[in-house]
């Protein structure tokens, strides 16, 4: 469990970027941190790996400080994807690259070996494994990047930006494997601003602005408010805003998922009949 | 990181931040050639204030002091080499003759390292207050006028606009490996240095590729198109500017005239006084 009690964060320059965050993420759960630009996502989430150590209050990760322990301590727990894939990958090979944190962690030859087989494996890039990860494509660099960290199964997860430069097929591999993954009772944190991606993942959503947390709840809720939407500088999911413009027509203006709206405007069209 | 910070430039509005950059420049050259002529502790400990005028009426003394502490590792580095050098070749100093056995030579030996330490310092010192009042924009402008060829100024502003740039790199690229257990300072000195490899790989990978593409779009909006250019601003001396020429000018005068008709006394015979 991670728990963020009274969190603030001033970076060296000045830059207030949390403003007093309290949050809790119960284990197995999926969550999504949402807001514009600047709004301090990715600031809060470095707090959960111990990355930054809070300027004022603290963050617990199963009970523990962040401010008493290692980031290696506590990377063996939680996992952090960063948003680019390039800001990781140095070895020769992808097998290397996947191995990298393994051996940081001393894990035993045999155990390494299995763990890479393992991840390679999961996300679809064993033929890939004696190539090096300059020569591969970008989506395929970030595959690279995200099991070079499942490699160690953390139970805590957190990816930045998972999307960005994905094309949609990619997108919705990575949305059938992050559901997977969260099937599995690990804890799965995804920092955003794809409102289509976390419409069709419907996971409870933090929506944060200028260092605070706006508001929360589950992503039917916080995605179909337009006031909070405007407030946060995000959009409502596509079909949400088809649905507000037929709002005369008697819809229902809380829909983001696909599936849920095919079924109501079948619905609608067989009562026609 | 933090040396990287003290060059960064900020927007100030101040005395100096309003001096022409090719007079700043030809006062830290002056300063630079000062440096270069002392070796003696007492002349480099005066040598470091002289800048301190700059600093504060720049409003810029947090930076230039976070640039001092950024450079402090190297400067310990250079003390050391000085000091062990020093005692293993001691023939490179005129008041010592070997084998150093008294106390009044390892005294003059750690006074010469303190001096090429302070040396260093003096350097730092004066070229990152130069850029931290002045904008990559005029120093660009200051070298097309001082009729350096544009490709030679394009390269130059370019290569400083990015140190700020690499050296937010850098740092993401360290959160990221850290994120992944490493630990950069495990180890004895071989493994240290080692523990920086995933570090610079990525960096140079990812300057390299940011070139090319920095290439491609300049190329692209029809870089050196044209063979005349032209510009929107010119720079032109003001009062305060020649004030400072001649400040400079006199300070080097000064200078020569005390490093050749002044003998200055090293700390080590002052204090045996």
């Amino acid at each position: 469990m991670i728990e963020a009690k009274d969190l603030h964060f001033t970076y060296p320059t000045g830059l207030e970027a949390l403003r007093g965050i309290n949050l809790t993420v119960d284990d197995g759960e999926f969550l999504a941190v949402m807001g514009q630009n600047g709004a301090g996502k990715t600031t809060l989430v470095k707090h959960f790996n111990g990355l930054l150590k809070p300027t004022k209050g603290e963050v617990l990760v199963n009970g523990v400080n962040t401010r008493d322990v290692s980031v290696a301590k506590l990377a063996r727990n939680v996992g952090f994807v960063f948003q680019n894939p390039d800001h990781q990958l140095f070895s020769e090979t992808v097998e290397d690259e996947v191995a990298f944190a393994l051996k940081n962690f001393g894990f035993e030859e045999v155990v390494i070996e299995k763990q890479v087989d393992w991840a390679l494996n999961l996300l679809d890039i064993t033929q890939y494994r004696k190539t090096s990860p300059f020569m591969l494509s970008g989506g395929e660099r970030k595959r690279v990047a995200l099991a070079s960290i499942l490699a160690w199964d953390p139970q805590v997860i957190i990816l930045d930006e998972p999307t960005i430069g994905q094309d949609y097929q990619q997108k919705e591999k990575l949305q059938q494997f992050i559901l997977q993954l969260n099937a599995q009772k690990k804890t799965v944190v995804i920092v955003t601003h794809d409102v289509e991606f976390v419409a069709e993942c419907n996971p409870r959503v933090i929506l944060m602005s200028q260092g605070k947390i706006l508001a929360e709840g589950i992503a039917e809720k916080i995605l179909t408010n337009q006031k909070l939407v405007a407030q946060a500088s995000i959009v409502s999911p596509q079909i949400t805003q088809i649905f507000l413009e037929l709002a005369d027509l008697g819809l229902p203006t809380d829909v983001i998922d696909v599936h849920e709206a095919t079924k109501i405007l079948l619905a609608r069209l067989r009562d026609r009949r | 990181m933090s040396v990287f910070e003290g060059f960064r430039f900020r927007k100030v509005s101040s005395a100096i931040h309003n001096l022409d950059p090719r007079v700043k420049f030809f006062y830290v050259c002056i300063l630079f050639v000062m440096a270069i002529l002392f070796t003696k502790l007492l002349a480099l400990v005066v040598l470091f204030f002289v800048p301190l005028p700059f600093v504060f009426m720049a409003r810029v003394k947090r930076q230039w002091l976070r640039s001092l502490r950024g450079a402090a590792f190297l400067a310990v580095f250079i003390f050391a080499t000085n000091f062990i050098f020093g005692y293993f070749y001691p023939t490179a100093f005129q008041e010592i003759t070997p084998p150093i056995d008294t106390l009044v030579e390892y005294l003059v030996l750690l006074e010469r390292a303190a001096a090429m330490t302070l040396r260093f310092v003096v350097l730092i010192a004066s070229f990152s207050v130069f850029f931290l009042t002045t904008s990559p924009d005029h120093l660009g402008l200051a070298l097309q006028q001082s009729h350096v060829p544009y490709e030679f100024c394009f390269a130059f502003t370019t290569a400083v606009r990015f140190v700020p740039v690499l050296a937010d790199e850098a740092q993401t690229i360290m959160d990221a490996q850290k994120a992944r257990g490493l630990e950069l300072e495990r180890g004895n000195l071989i493994k240290r240095v080692r523990n920086y490899i995933p570090i610079l790989i990525p960096l140079i990978v990812n300057a390299i590729r940011r070139s090319l593409e920095l290439a491609e779009s300049m190329e692209s909006r029809a870089w050196g198109a044209s063979k005349k250019r032209t510009n929107l601003y010119s720079l032109k001396l003001k009062r305060a500017d020649y004030l400072l020429v001649v400040v400079s000018v006199l300070m080097l005068i000064i200078a020569v005239y005390v490093w050749l008709y002044v003998p200055i006394p090293s700390l080590t015979a002052l204090l045996s006084l």
